[in-house]
């Protein structure tokens, strides 16, 4: 029986790992590789890095967290699969098949695809063909507008688009994504637990595994996502504030009753 | 004592990089062969083929770039032992059912079909970490207790005709061979080079492997 998977998600900016909050305020809190290491040795289940920069411009004006050639995501990407001996999957800043090519290249095992998917709907049928659905994530990033509504947002959330996450998540798998990875942006750095109707609606409209994000307070609020129809559950801060985060998120995985690896 | 050294095919379809990283982190000497000069050139102990992809891609891109020989005259004539990842473990088969009917590498008698996708639980592409049973506690699972939870990404799975060559089993929807092998050519469906500590076990394993003497 497969496991269910429970994923830290690590947010890069300009070279540096941050916190979000409401995908606005962002925190810097600390290197980026070090943290990869930390999971390795935790033996967790998988690991999404996303990189959230809004430009190229990797000059971080400090020498204080003592990473080298920090110039770009790349070569952050090079020194993580350096040391991640899980599954990878690497967001953020893709615009082309070479891009997903390069970071495949340099030890991702899936990308995440988000603006672009958006932006040009092709892009997802034309990755999924090149390089296999299973390699394929598509990040969904919904904000709700009303009771049972929400509107996918685009561009690191500041963009609307007018669309139903629904209607999206349907197009994506038609076009050939692998998974989904379904956020709240209300729900970010809340740690008031996972949107929990979004999550029902999204996972009821289609057949490709949905991750979960966003919310994540207590370990409790892990079950109550896979309860709603997640495959698999992520989450952010939870990972960097609190110690033993994955043993004893996986413990309150299995004593509702979930398979996971321990 | 000296490390252990392998080489790892670079034939166009594979995740060369992760498999690379994982054999240097176990402190082994590793080549990566673009090449089937790479290949012949190569001064190591053993060999992994990796591979992400459909079958008759992989046994086409292996052909046209003139590796069958120089992989016969490695693993077949030298002996050398190797170890197929994934789609290569499947291109050990015979034959493969993926997109048309494609022969394999042959090496190992079985065919490579379609996963059974009945029940909605059980979807196919089979991804995500499974438990798997150990049928053989030697060779590559030799240090092994109980039964390890692997990391697997795949639609289709190795028949072998002989059962004694399965290493391994696992279940979903049905029950499928995990891990094959015969002599010094090993094969496993799912990535120990992304199944963390158990994974990195294995294919240490793997590279200290020496066959039994006569």
């Amino acid at each position: 029986m497969l496991k269910t998977r429970l994923i830290p998600v690590l947010l890069l900016q300009n070279g540096l790992l941050v916190r979000s909050e409401g995908f606005h305020t962002h925190q810097i809190i600390g290197n980026p590789i070090h943290e990869v290491a930390r999971f390795n040795q935790w033996n967790v289940d998988e690991l999404i890095y996303l990189d959230i920069s809004r430009d190229a411009v990797y000059d971080v004006g400090r020498d204080d967290h003592r990473v080298r050639e920090l110039n770009d995501s790349l070569s952050i990407l090079d020194s993580v699969s350096r040391s991640c001996f899980m599954p990878l999957t690497w967001g953020g800043r893709i615009r082309e098949l070479n891009d997903i090519r390069e970071r495949f290249r340099r030890g991702a095992d899936k990308v995440s695809l988000n603006s672009q998917a958006i932006a040009q709907p092709s892009f997802v049928e034309k990755a999924a063909r090149a390089f296999g659905s299973q390699a394929i994530v598509v990040s969904i990033d919904a904000r709700s507008c009303g009771e049972g509504e929400w509107e996918v947002f685009t561009q690191g959330g500041r963009t609307s688009t007018g669309m139903k996450p629904e209607t999206w998540a349907c197009e994506v798998q038609k076009l050939g994504a692998g998974e989904i990875l379904l956020q709240s942006i209300d729900r970010d750095g809340s740690g008031e637990g996972y949107d929990l109707e979004l999550i029902r609606r999204i996972a009821s409209v289609v057949e490709i595994p949905v991750i979960a994000l966003g919310g994540v307070g207590r370990y409790e609020d892990y079950a109550r996502a896979v309860k709603a129809g997640a495959s698999a559950v992520a989450a952010a801060n939870i990972w960097h504030f609190k110690e033993l985060s994955d043993r004893n998120g996986k413990r309150a995985l299995q004593r509702a009753g979930i398979p996971v690896r321990l | 004592m000296n490390s252990p050294s392998v080489a790892i095919v670079d034939y166009g379809m594979g995740n060369v990089r992760s498999v690379f990283n994982a054999c240097e982190s176990l402190g082994a000497y590793c080549q990566i062969a673009a090449t089937p000069r790479d290949l012949e050139n190569a001064n190591v102990e053993s060999l992994i083929l990796p591979g992400v992809g459909a079958f008759g891609d992989a046994m086409q891109l292996l052909r046209d770039g003139g590796w069958l020989q120089a992989l016969h005259q490695e693993v077949i004539e030298n002996e050398k032992p190797i170890l197929g990842i994934c789609l290569g473990m499947q291109l050990l088969a015979s034959v493969g059912y993926e997109f048309g009917e494609h022969r394999g590498l042959g090496w190992i008698e079985g065919e490579v079909k379609r996963l059974p996708s009945s029940e909605p639980q059980f979807r196919v592409p089979h991804i995500g970490w499974n438990e798997i049973e150990v049928a053989s506690r030697d060779g590559i699972y030799a240090d092994f207790i109980g039964n390890p939870t692997f990391y697997f990404v795949h639609s289709f799975a190795f028949y072998p005709q002989n059962l004694e060559v399965a290493t391994s089993w696992c279940q979903h929807s049905t029950r499928w061979c995990a891990s094959v092998q015969q002599g010094h050519i090993f094969g496993v469906q799912f990535h120990p080079e992304k199944s963390q500590r158990d994974g990195l076990r294995l294919i240490n394993n793997f590279l200290k492997w020496k066959a039994p003497h006569a």
